[in-house]
């Protein structure tokens, strides 16, 4: 029996090419107004919560500073985010992926139970018997598919004027269309923190499996 | 320290590859076809309005941007008079060409809009608008069929180049899209473009040209200026369509 899903692999490599060119090319376009207010407006240093650093050109796209060329890259590929975000749901809930390997449990949310996945993860032991993924893991990709990736593109067209009209209460539920914009950088770091994670475990983790894993699928019971 | 140079290095790679196809002809048609795909998406509802703010929402301040004024001696004589020899003049594609002074655009039927702006680079500014609909003076004119988008004619230059901007005629017809004359219930100061200012209120802030001396219905942008339909459009290749 496989383990990932063509549709899981597939998504998971285009979805890293999305996320890396948004990200990147959200750099050049933070270093436009480095500064990050809540509410309905903000344009001082004296009302921002926080004045981001400036990115270097090689961590931006382009690479260098082009507001215009990092908006072009960044409103195209967010076409390719959002819609490969939802097929996957969709085929993430036809092919019960999502009930049988992410959706948690009553009991693993015992606090004991918690308690020892924590303590098992800081020793660096990833093994588990039964499901596919562990507590933490189920958590932590529930989130990143459930509410930062959404969240990304929700916040993102909470910013754009031509989307205003029909996302009003939203935006006002947040506080503003600067919150939007704090909301949506915060979202980028966190899964930016996700990224970084993510690596670090698989790593950590029978790289070279989890790679094979997540490129031909990979077998039950294969090693 | 060598992971860290690494993914620099690859970083850098990625954005240097980036810039390279941004720089190629499929590339450029790949953006303005997702430019078109977005103002597709956002025009599936129609005519929905903007929010209209109290009050209170106000900012203290309306930061002025881009141009903050015009160097010439005929804007100082106009500013020193107060505008009142000040000439808007409707060309074009239209079957009665116009001439407003100031006075005229004052006596049109005026909407008054607290709103938003947001700038393309991230800030954001509220502030009370009057003013009459675009579309009270295209109507008066009287489009000829062939209009496709209004120009707007600018006193301001910036780094040598007259600004001007365009718009497509469903912008030019949205309700909330105004001929400002007043901030805050006040002549609209220098910095905000006086005497007269466009608002078009689902698009960023550079669209919103200031200084404005004329309105011209055209079929096609691709002869003007740099051909792109817009200051920053031609000098910095920023999106034609603002609303994203």
């Amino acid at each position: 029996m496989k383990r990932h899903a063509l549709s899981t692999r597939l998504w998971h490599w285009v979805n890293l090419v999305c996320v890396v060119i948004l990200f990147m090319s959200g750099l050049n376009i933070s270093n436009a107004h480095p500064r990050l207010y809540w509410g309905k407006w903000g344009f001082d240093a004296a009302d921002a919560w926080l004045i981001v650093p400036r990115f270097p050109e090689w961590s931006t796209i382009p690479g260098y500073y082009s507001l215009a060329g990092a908006r072009d890259w960044h409103t195209l590929m967010v076409w390719p985010f959002a819609l490969g975000l939802l097929m996957m749901w969709i085929a993430m809930l036809a092919n019960r992926h999502f009930k049988r390997d992410l959706m948690t449990t009553r009991e693993e949310w015992r606090w004991s139970a918690i308690r020892r996945d924590i303590a098992k993860h800081l020793r660096l032991d990833f093994h588990h018997e039964g499901s596919k993924l562990n507590f933490l893991q189920k958590l932590t990709y529930g989130l990143v598919l459930g509410v930062i990736l959404p969240g990304m593109i929700v916040t993102g067209m909470g910013i754009s004027p031509g989307m205003e009209p029909y996302l009003a209460p939203l935006i006002e539920l947040v506080g503003g269309r600067q919150s939007m914009r704090s909301l949506h950088f915060i979202c980028a770091w966190a899964l930016f923190g996700f990224f970084v994670l993510h690596v670090v475990l698989v790593l950590l983790s029978h790289p070279l499996k989890q790679m094979r894993a997540m490129i031909t699928g990979g077998r039950e019971n294969a090693a | 320290m060598q992971r860290r140079g690494l993914l620099a290095g690859a970083a850098a790679f990625l954005a240097a590859g980036c810039s390279k196809v941004a720089e190629s002809s499929p590339g450029r048609s790949l953006f303005e076809t997702a430019g078109r795909w977005h103002r597709g998406a956002q025009r599936v509802f129609g005519d929905a309005l903007v929010t209209e703010y109290a009050k209170a929402d106000i900012s203290p301040f309306f930061r002025g941007n881009g141009s903050t004024g015009v160097d010439t001696p005929e804007y100082a004589a106009h500013q020193a008079a107060g505008f009142a020899d000040w000439r808007l003049e409707v060309t074009g594609l239209v079957d009665t060409p116009l001439s407003f002074s100031l006075d005229n655009i004052r006596k049109l039927p005026q909407r008054t809009q607290i709103t938003r702006h947001d700038c393309v680079e991230g800030w954001s500014a509220i502030g009370q608008w009057t003013g009459p609909q675009l579309a009270t003076i295209l109507k008066g004119a009287g489009l000829k069929p062939e209009a496709r988008y209004i120009v707007f004619r600018c006193a301001d230059t910036l780094s040598g180049a007259r600004y001007y901007e365009s718009i497509d005629l469903d912008d030019a017809f949205h309700p909330q899209t105004i001929i400002a004359h007043s901030l805050n219930g006040e002549p609209l100061p220098v910095i905000n473009g006086a005497p007269l200012r466009l608002r078009v209120e689902r698009q960023l802030g550079y669209k919103h040209a200031k200084y404005l001396t004329g309105i011209e219905a055209v079929a096609s942008f691709a002869d003007i200026a740099g051909g792109k339909g817009g200051y920053w459009e031609d000098r910095s290749d920023y999106q034609w369509y603002a609303g994203i």
